[in-house]
């Protein structure tokens, strides 16, 4: 642990940045140790937006426990509720209708883009191009809107249920997401033509904040960051859930390691993504949407662990039911802590503006590392 | 060539920086593209599914489709509804539960949507609105059942 | 026609006609504080009124347009919360320095606008080294940054004003070379002749490839020393918060605000005389017809409308790109525009020797 205020005994600058800082998207707080302008050790300190999400759960039943989870990382949260349900399904070996797990899916892969866009936009703020994040907004407020249409919010949404969906799709659902498809696609090129292209973004990006893929898998990161690395790691593939392995997509894979690989990584996802929704819209199964499952959730002793990729990476859910009405034990496996702890080995010896752009391509959302 | 390649490189970034511009410049000239919505003279038409606020339907006739069975209450997950019942003398001489008050903390509530689900009569539904906010925290604790309501016919 | 000549004339008249020599000059040299505060002031807050119109029309989003008509009362009324709120004084700062620091920088933008030609015989001080005088007096302007860096004893403000200080001792460079090249054509560093100069035409058009070159090299210097995005070294508010001024509240800060705008003003002022003529007319060569037509539109527009035109540019700059790394922009300034201007300014040496300028 650094002290947090004054020098060095080398005569080297402690800075505190956060809890209150623009660039740290939330309440993280790192210490930094600064020789001029180079960074020679990071720090990072949790716990300012810890809610006690894995206790919260324990008092809470089955059914309920669900729409807390929307609160850790709520950019996904649509994913962290699928994480959830599948874990009380896998509980009580229930079996979910095809149209939901299609209904899943679709919500899965807008949350995904969504995510993205609001990735994309806040990295921008980051390297300090202002633009984009409103560019971003335009079409992330489309989802919401889709979103909000069906699900009945827009950010913590709260639709996924054990057995299934909330409610069916709205009737425009359809319409919506294809306008939505031909504006995005009509946009896309302009996000690499302002920021991608751009000769001074990529000296910011290319190069900095390098990790191996070997490294990182060391240090348990998931998600973009890893498969930036080179290592193929996305869990729907590896192991797909809601019927991700009926559907043909790409793994993104890119070996550059630094900042420019994860943000191409993201970039090709939404891609991905969009491709994903493309495949579903026009195929979404007819049936239920909800499984037929008893008033009262009761899952068996025992232990149950399931595992989804959000937009930042693995989310894993751990269970430990006694038999009971509430789970003995919780634990979230969120991807946000795992990248953060590689902030130091990716940022040792850069400059402070690297600092912030590496931060900026791990895509934190602090609730989701302090739960 | 070092001196090829030094001019390359300036030129090469120089296009895409003048790329960037064009871009922003474009937006500039075009302000049909503007998405702003100007809040309170223009309010968008919410869906139907919107959750603004947990409501009571009530007939014409002031009558609730509540029939004080607390099943609200136990699936939400943070105690913002609160069903006081008291019990009736049906005319056959059985005692049968009511609503007496169905108090709602909006200031509690996350709009999980869970008491909706949870309802087995439909006697409460999501409202669109969303103008929530209010000086005194005291008046986001409702009573959802109108004074003088009563249980309509049929529903069980 | 409106000629602020004969108005200037007028009154140096009529005072001359009442008062002694002496008294004279000091109620000219009253007067003239007086218009350099109050252009400060509503430059200021002009600019600041343009950059958040610009910035939310490439954003999508319509901007201020709620205050006044159209929101045109947007940014007098922030000024007007800047009054009224507390300048606050950090405990451990240094505060004779952390309250001098805005003044020096507030003065600075001032002096700037003393020998600027606004119209046809509109200027403070026609001095004989006019072009000199403005490089040697905007680069007071960074201790005044160090000051209020060093003055608020914040290490984010340090940082700040470290970069600022090396950004602006390294940019001064390439926009004095890329200004050098031009005086090598115009023979004189006094604005006045700078501008009659162009009689005939523009720099930028007269002198051809390497004014062109002169020119980017400048705005891209010049945006650099102001202290704008994408070279917001100073300030990066990503990555120091606010950087210099992190720890300065109200009035204040509102001065290292409005300086800041005053200075791009006064960059582009200059860009706008040395390359564009100032508030000379649109004249090509010997066309009398034409220039004479072009003479009907009066000197003040045509300064206002060059001038407003390469602010929009620099706005244009701050709201496309990203923001450099402090090696990059120090790379950027010593191994690209320093050279090409060096490059440049033999050039235009040779260009002026063998005539081949229009």
């Amino acid at each position: 642990m650094i002290e947090e205020v004054g020098t060095t005994t080398e005569g080297d600058l402690i800075i505190n940045v956060g809890p209150q800082h623009p660039s740290t998207h939330g309440v993280l707080h790192l210490v930094i140790t600064l020789n001029g302008e180079t960074v020679k050790n990071v720090e990072p300190r949790l716990g300012y937006i810890h809610r006690s999400i894995e206790k919260m759960c324990e008092s809470l039943t089955y059914r309920q426990f669900i729409y807390v989870t929307s609160r850790m990382d709520y950019l996904s949260s649509h994913i962290n509720n699928q994480a959830c349900a599948l874990v009380v399904e896998k509980a009580l070996k229930i079996e979910v209708p095809e149209r939901a797990q299609a209904i899943r899916v679709l919500m899965a892969e807008l949350t995904r883009m969504a995510s993205h866009l609001l990735w994309w936009g806040a990295l921008g703020m980051d390297v300090g191009a202002f633009t984009p994040f409103f560019h971003a907004f335009r079409e992330r407020e489309l989802i919401n809107d889709i979103m909000e249409e069906t699900c009945g919010t827009r950010l913590t949404m709260n639709y996924m249920v054990p057995g299934g969906v909330m409610a069916d799709l709205h009737p425009d659902f359809q319409k919506k997401v294809k306008e939505f498809i031909t504006m995005f696609k009509s946009k896309i090129d302009e996000y690499d033509t302002l920021v991608t292209g751009n000769i001074i973004f990529q000296n910011r990006m290319k190069g900095v904040g390098y990790i191996s893929g070997e490294d990182a898998l060391s240090y348990g990161c998931t998600g973009p960051v890893l498969r930036a690395s080179g290592v193929k790691c996305d869990i729907r593939k590896l192991a797909p859930y809601d019927g991700y392995d009926k559907l043909q997509f790409e793994e993104v894979i890119e070996t550059g390691g630094d900042s420019y690989a994860r943000y191409l990584v993201r970039m090709r996802e939404l891609k991905q993504s969009l491709s994903i929704i493309e495949q579903l819209l026009d195929n979404i199964p007819e049936g239920d949407f909800q499984a037929k499952t008893k008033a009262v959730l009761k899952p068996p002793k025992g232990e149950f662990y399931t595992r989804v990729e959000t937009a930042r990476g693995e989310l894993g859910v751990y269970v430990i039911s006694e038999g009971g009405l509430t789970p003995y034990r919780i634990k979230f496996r969120s991807p946000g802590f795992s990248n953060l702890s590689a902030l130091h080995h990716m940022t040792k010896g850069s400059k402070i503006g690297d600092l912030v752009a590496t931060m900026g391509t791990l895509d934190l959302v602090i609730p989701d590392i302090d739960r | 060539m070092f001196l090829a390649d030094y001019i390359k490189s300036v030129y090469n970034g120089v296009t895409s920086l003048l790329k960037g511009m064009r871009m922003t410049g474009y937006y500039f000239v075009h302000p049909k593209e503007i998405i702003t919505q100007q809040y309170p003279e223009v309010k968008q038409v919410l869906p139907e599914r919107f959750r603004g606020e947990v409501v009571m339907t009530h007939n014409e006739n002031n009558e609730h489709r509540c029939t004080g069975c607390t099943a609200c209450e136990l699936a939400c997950p943070n105690a913002t509804i609160k069903v006081v019942t008291r019990f009736d003398i049906t005319p056959d001489g059985k005692k049968k539960k009511a609503l007496e008050t169905f108090v709602y903390h909006l200031e509690l509530c996350t709009l999980c949507n869970l008491c909706i689900a949870a309802c087995p009569t439909d006697a409460i539904r999501m409202a669109q609105t969303f103008e929530h906010s209010v000086y005194d925290r005291k008046l986001l604790t409702k009573r959802l059942d109108k004074p003088g309501s009563k249980l309509m016919e049929g529903v069980e | 026609m409106l000629s602020l000549e004969n108005l200037t004339h007028t009154i140096d008249q009529a005072l001359n006609r009442s008062f002694g020599p002496t008294t004279v000059l000091l109620v000219e040299m009253a007067m003239l504080s007086l218009f350099a505060i109050a252009l400060f002031a509503v430059l200021g807050l002009v600019l600041v009124f343009m950059e958040r119109k610009v910035s939310a029309y490439m954003q999508i989003r319509l901007g201020p347009n709620r205050v006044g008509y159209k929101g045109l009362a947007q940014t007098a009324a922030d000024t007007l919360k800047l009054v009224i709120k507390e300048g606050l004084t950090p405990d451990s700062a240094d505060k004779f320095l952390f309250n001098l620091a805005p003044f020096v920088v507030m003065i600075v933008a001032m002096l700037l606008l003393a020998p600027i030609a606004f119209a046809k015989g509109c200027q403070m001080w026609d001095m004989n080294i006019g072009v000199l005088y403005i490089t040697a007096v905007s680069s007071v302007s960074v201790i005044g940054i160090l000051m209020a860096g060093w003055a608020s004893n914040n290490k984010y403000s340090l940082i700040g004003a470290m970069r600022s200080g090396a950004q602006i001792v390294s940019y001064e460079l390439s926009a004095g070379l890329s200004i050098i090249s031009m005086i090598v054509l115009t023979g004189s560093l006094q604005l006045s002749t700078i501008i009659t100069s162009q009689q005939d035409g523009w720099w930028i058009f007269k002198g051809h490839i390497p004014a062109v070159i002169s020119f980017v090299i400048f705005m891209i210097a010049v945006t650099a020393e102001t202290n704008r995005a994408p070279f917001d070294m100073a300030e990066a508010e990503s990555e120091l918060t606010a950087g210099f001024h992190t720890e300065y509240s109200g009035m204040r800060f509102a001065f290292f605000f409005l300086a800041e705008y005053v200075n791009i003003f006064v960059v582009c002022a200059i860009a706008a005389t040395i390359y564009f003529g100032g508030w000379m007319p649109f004249h090509i060569g010997h066309w009398e017809a034409f220039n004479h037509i072009m003479d009907f539109i009066p000197s003040v527009v045509w300064f206002t409308g060059k001038t407003f035109a390469l602010i929009f540019l620099i706005m244009w700059f701050r709201w496309t790109f990203p923001r450099l790394r402090v090696d990059q922009l120090l790379n950027l300034e010593w191994k690209y525009l320093l050279p090409i201007g060096m490059f440049n300014l033999l050039l235009t040496t040779a260009i002026a020797i063998l005539g081949w300028y229009f």
